[in-house]
């Protein structure tokens, strides 16, 4: 294996796009030095993006924030604009690993391991986030459930590295949250988990909403009927009868040694049902 | 196999080492430094007995590659006492019986230490979170809480 | 003279009090050295070839390929390791799981090693090596490899305890029945039964440290092996004789231990590297991953247990019947046995009956766990003691009160009690303020009672007085969590000396006479008792150099605050003299002063505990969190308070991550699926409240000290202490163990249902 670290990306997409054997990408590493560990893999080139300029830098832009692939899941939360922009995202981020995991690991990462289980994802999909993508082609702007396809597979061609991830801008009175569940209370795999994004109107209504479910299928699942419960309530219970139904019913799990597809089908409902009242609450609206 | 070759910073002291690319920070540190220290109890960053910092970042080194750190700070078990004066989570750690076979302690340790030097007054649950990566198996984590809380009153000077 | 091992009541002076450990400074600055700290110049690095396949026949292995990859030094097979066992079954079967022979009984079983310059070359070694497997069909479920329609996992194993004795080979390697009284007449007289039948899955002790051991043979046949164990005398009797060494050539040298709990008593690579140094002639050194450590070294039994009681409306049990079934593993065990034996221990009993039956499946060889199979037949007995309570209106702790064992009991295993700790801790429960504490919102209190017999045995121990006073004790059992500092403590209140003026090591083999393992809670209670009639030897060989050095005879000199005096005025007026006067003049008294004690310690009280657990559930996942927890139990006199207490609180976790969510979880392809601490669940900080404890002291009549072991016990109660907790906050009674969210929503939703 070959050890590289480029100082810029394009170096980087041209070593990834040449490389005739196994190439990886390494940011935080937690989870390509596991599958090396494991012998899951067996990389001929491992390209460290970490000496990138600008990579590992959380900025905030006209259009919202754009965060670099190599910054580590400790650094969004000591981001204070961030965590008051979009505190789901930051609180699914934070829920990778431990502390030590949390040194190290990235949001892109995450996602570009493809597990349907990533704690950092399906906020940002909630949030319709999106990723800017470079390879041999030049750069390209792609949504953030575009990226995973199957569980450990994503849509990346040769070459192609995830850059940065884009959040938009806010409007007023919006917020989100995550929830996932796990039997410890740390150091676990997400067994189910629950994304909701909101916006509301001055009186406290939901006018927007988006729902993303984990681990309930090959990839994360954004469920509309979820989101049309919300739209136009204030939470009432029936509401959210509705969201926890629409939730279960967009299930596809699998029986594995983490959950039961009877226990997933029905915790999605509840982590929704229960995301969407913090999101609510954070958005300023009153249960 | 293509070795790599790195000058870095372990406690202080600058270190030079040749590895393999694929060779992890905890095996360089073992197995080239002579760092024992360090203890690997899974390599998959699970349990967190191999607890070191990165350029002040708390991070298991069984999941940093050798090659990756080139320049960088790190701090080991093995540079936590200053000389013969032991930091005070090492001393609390003795005095409140916060191991039993000892295994984890070093990671216990820096971890403690990141946690306290960020946030100086846990709550004891903050100290439960804060060393949720660490497995310990023969404590049942009562007596290392409470080791860590005695320091940091300790430290406060509260 | 041989020790008066009797308890004797006196003012202690250091026994009781808690100092600092003898090695807490090399722990917390990481120069201790554990198993795999230790390097030999010029050491090869090995690794093992393991089966993917649960059951199969091993047609061939060809290592020709790997032979040839260069710095490739080595490479074994069972070949290597000729059977020298000489017709003992236990012996074979150890060697077999060290090194599968003509079949793979488990996912993960041994099948070649290598030795080579490098972990890389090893690794690549290991890919070359091919193996031809018929694969047979496999069993891993306990009731399943009881069918008549089961794979028969080994053809010459015939269930013993059974009348005439089965000519057709099974899983069932024996059956076993304790107890006494008319079970049948017991059941008649009662006005309420419970019965109900418990699972538990299978748990692995889940030390943080993987097995590790530098091996070196040398041409002379002469060897070394660094390695962490539980008992390094065992290691190396074991691995002499399967290596066909004399004894005497085979010395071991234990590292620190990175926790054990039973799983580091049983060899597995250690011939395995002492065989590959021997084939290369250079030292090995072996260390198994985790993945290993979960997939190939000694879980603990999974269980399925039938549990019927049976009371009169007024408390009194009538009779208790349990039928045991616990796996060995891949070989024949007895774990079933000590489930039956400790089943019912806790209580007084007149017609009592439990049936073990050992079985054989497709799993890695089961190992000590802590108090082994006590937990699991705790969890039947004492949810079904809960619900007895219930159905009769009682006090779930009054109830056990009514019926606990005491002085002059015969236990429901044979023997009568001496002075026992059941009762007491069972008043301690019911006093402490944690019974009156008001719970929450989808909260519940349980509380269960725990037994284990603890053991004695081998032991042998020297003290050595250096020439400035000061004191070397060089023990045989290995400190597991802290032993070193009670000895210390021992023999500072024998020779009353300083604690710091102790100084307590762990010899290796060849410098100390055979020591048990520390396991059976033995390691304080025996190595303390040794080291009681040591110091007394030694106490005894001061007094004589004294009266050398006044010139009297040897009774007129008393031993009193670790200096010698004269016995009266008679004796003569003499200063008192130090043991460091003493022992400054010892080379013109008679030479360097020891002491020096080998026996079988007899006569290890038992045990007993009980605990309370209070648990909050989420109704709507399943998910629970325990919020309080208080462990009593009788340590008979604590030597060191505090890893007496931190004993309860390790022992109390563990049960506590059995009863949720440790498991071992086999997929039908007969693989073990969560072979890492990722999903082997064991808890974490975040996971748990402090953990109460309070010590009783009810001392041992066998122990000069009245100590008894305490390691044990603590694991005892858990399972039932948070399956009856669960039950009074959900009001589902589990009967699964462990009590996942899945397998907790699925009964709350069932009994919505209902």
């Amino acid at each position: 294996m070959r050890y590289e670290a480029p100082d810029n990306m394009k170096s980087a997409v041209t070593m990834l796009a040449k490389e005739q054997g196994a190439a990886f990408v390494l940011a935080g590493g937690t989870d390509l030095l596991v599958k090396m560990k494991a012998g899951m893999i067996e990389p001929d080139l491992v390209v460290d993006i970490k000496k990138i300029k600008g990579i590992a830098e959380i900025k905030k832009t006209a259009t919202g924030f754009r965060i670099g692939a190599a910054v580590p899941g400790v650094a969004l939360s000591e981001n204070a604009a961030l965590v008051k922009a979009w505190p789901g995202i930051v609180e699914g981020a934070n829920l990778i690993g431990s502390k030590q995991i949390q040194g190290r690991c990235t949001m892109a990462g995450n996602l570009c391991n493809g597990s349907p289980a990533a704690d950092g994802v399906p906020a940002l999909i909630a949030a319709k986030a999106k990723v800017v993508v470079s390879g041999p082609k030049g750069k390209r702007t792609v949504a953030v459930e575009d990226i995973p396809v199957s569980p450990g597979r994503t849509s990346l061609k040769k070459g192609e590295i995830v850059e940065a991830i884009l959040l938009p801008k806010r409007p007023p009175k919006s917020s989100d949250a995550y929830l996932r569940f796990i039997p410890r209370t740390e150091m676990d795999i997400a067994v189910v988990s629950a994304a909701v994004n909101l916006t509301l109107d001055a009186k406290g209504v939901v006018k927007d909403a988006r729902v993303a479910l984990g681990a309930v299928a090959p990839t994360i699942v954004v469920v509309p009927a979820a989101a049309h419960a919300l739209i136009g309530s204030k939470l009432d219970a029936e509401s959210l009868e509705k969201l926890a139904a629409a939730c279960s019913a967009a299930c596809h799990p699998i029986d594995d040694k983490r959950g039961t597809i009877e226990f997933r089908t029905k915790v999605a409902g509840v982590l929704a049902r229960r995301a969407a009242e913090i999101a609510y609450r954070r958005a300023g609206g009153k249960i | 196999m293509s070795g790599v070759f790195v000058s870095t910073t372990i406690n202080g002291d600058s270190v030079e080492f040749s590895c393999a690319a694929d060779e992890p920070l905890l095996d360089v540190l073992r197995n080239r430094l002579g760092m024992t220290g360090s203890k690997e109890g899974c390599g998959t960053g699970d349990c967190g007995a191999c607890s070191v910092t990165v350029n002040g970042r708390l991070v298991c080194s069984c999941l940093v590659l050798g090659a990756e750190v080139g320049g960088a700070t790190i701090e080991t078990i093995e540079g936590m006492a200053d000389g013969d004066v032991l930091h005070p989570l090492q001393k609390n750690f003795i005095s409140h019986a916060a191991l039993q076979c000892g295994i984890c302690t070093p990671g216990f340790l820096i971890a403690a230490k990141a946690l306290l030097d960020k946030n100086p007054d846990p709550s004891e649950e903050e100290i439960r979170f804060g060393l949720a990566g660490n497995l310990c198996r023969c404590t049942g984590y009562d007596k290392i809480v409470r080791a860590v809380q005695a320091t940091s009153k300790e430290m406060r000077g509260a | 003279m041989p020790l008066d091992t009797s308890y004797v009541q006196k003012t202690l002076k250091q026994v009781g009090t808690r100092p600092l450990r003898p090695d807490g400074l090399d722990k917390v600055t990481g120069r201790a050295r554990f198993g795999a700290d230790y390097n030999a110049p010029g050491q090869l690095i090995a690794l093992v070839l393991r089966s993917p396949h649960p059951h199969a026949r091993i047609r061939k292995i060809d290592t020709s390929k790997a032979e040839k990859l260069a710095g490739v030094k080595a490479i074994i097979t069972s070949a290597d390791l000729p059977d020298l066992t000489n017709g003992d079954r236990n012996m074979r079967d150890m060697l077999e799981n060290c090194m599968a022979r003509k079949k793979v009984l488990y996912d993960g079983h041994a099948v070649a090693a290598v030795a080579a310059i490098d972990v890389t070359t090893a690794r690549k070694a290991l890919k070359l090596i091919k193996v031809d497997y018929e694969i047979l069909p496999h069993v891993t479920d306990v009731d399943e490899a009881l069918k008549p329609s089961a794979p028969v996992i080994h053809d010459d194993v015939f269930t013993d305890g059974v009348e005439p004795k089965p000519t057709k080979p099974s899983n069932n390697n024996k059956r076993a029945s304790f107890g006494h009284g008319d079970v049948a007449q017991g059941f008649r007289e009662a006005d309420v039964v419970v019965e109900h039948s418990f699972k538990t899955e299978q748990t692995h002790q889940g030390y943080i440290e993987p097995h590790s051991c530098v091996a070196n043979v040398s041409p002379d046949g002469t060897g070394e092996l660094w390695v962490c164990t539980q008992g390094h005398f065992v290691y190396r009797n074991q691995c002499a004789a399967l290596l066909g060494m004399d004894i005497s050539r085979l010395r071991v040298t234990a590292s620190e231990i990175g926790g054990g709990f039973g799983g580091k008593t049983h060899i597995w690579t250690e011939p395995v590297a002492l065989a590959l140094s021997r084939k290369a002639n250079r030292p090995v050194k072996l260390t198994m991953s985790r993945e290993e450590v979960f997939r190939c070294s000694g879980p603990t039994s999974s269980t399925s247990i039938d549990m019927k009681i049976g009371a009169k409306k007024d408390g009194t049990i009538t009779a208790a019947h349990g039928v045991l079934r616990y796996h060995g593993g891949a070989f024949p065990a007895t774990w079933a046995e000590f489930g039956a034996m400790t089943a019912f221990a806790c209580y007084d009993l007149k017609n009592v009956k439990s049936d073990s039956i050992e079985v054989i499946v497709n799993r890695p060889k089961t190992a000590a766990y802590r108090a082994p199979s006590a937990p699991m037949a705790a969890f039947a007995v004492e949810s079904v003691m809960d619900e007895l309570a219930r159905k009769i209106g009682m006090d779930p702790v009054d109830f056990r009160i009514k019926n606990a064992a005491k002085e002059g009991t015969k236990s429901s295993y044979g023997p009568v009690y001496g002075p026992i700790g059941i009762g007491a801790t069972l008043e301690a429960a019911k006093n402490h303020p944690h019974m009156k504490a008001p719970l929450g919102k989808n909260q519940g209190r349980g509380m269960a009672c725990g037994f284990w017999f603890n053991f004695g045995g081998q032991t042998c121990t020297d003290i050595n007085v250096t020439p400035d006073g000061t004191v070397t004790v060089a023990v045989g059992t290995i400190d597991v969590g802290g032993s070193r500092a009670s000895i210390g403590l021992i023999v500072a209140e024998e020779l009353g000396i300083p604690y710091d003026h102790v100084r307590v090591v762990i010899a290796d083999t060849s410098t100390l006479g055979h020591n048990d393992m520390t396991d059976g809670s033995r390691g304080t209670f025996s190595t303390t008792m040794a080291c009681v009639a040591a110091s007394r030897n030694v106490v005894k060989e001061l007094g004589k150099r004294a009266a050398k050095m006044w010139d009297i005879p040897e009774d007129a000199v008393v031993w009193e605050d670790g200096h010698a005096k004269p016995a009266g005025s008679n004796a003569g007026n003499f200063p008192p003299l130090s043991i460091r006067e003493i022992a400054a003049g010892a080379g013109n008294t008679g030479g360097p002063i020891a002491g020096h004690n080998e026996m079988v310690a007899d006569g290890a009280g038992v045990s007993f505990a009980t605990h309370i657990c209070d648990i909050e559930v989420d109704p709507e996942t399943g998910r629970s969190s325990v919020k309080r927890y208080t462990v009593i139990q009788d340590a008979g006199k604590a030597v060191h308070p505090t890893y007496v207490e931190g004993q309860y609180q390790g022992g109390a976790v563990q049960g506590i991550g059995w009863a949720l969510n440790e498991e071992y979880i086999y997929g039908k392809d007969g693989r073990l699926q969560n072979a890492g601490f990722l999903d082997y669940r064991i808890p974490v900080c975040s996971d748990l409240p402090f953990i109460d404890t309070m010590i009783l002291e009810i001392p041992n009549p066998n122990h000069p000290y009245g100590v008894r072991g305490v390691g044990e016990t603590s694991i005892v109660p858990p399972l039932a202490t948070v399956a009856n907790a669960m039950s009074n906050a959900t009001g589902v009674r589990m009967t699964h163990i462990p009590m996942s969210p899945p397998r907790v929503l699925k009964a709350i939703d069932a009994l919505k249902k209902h």
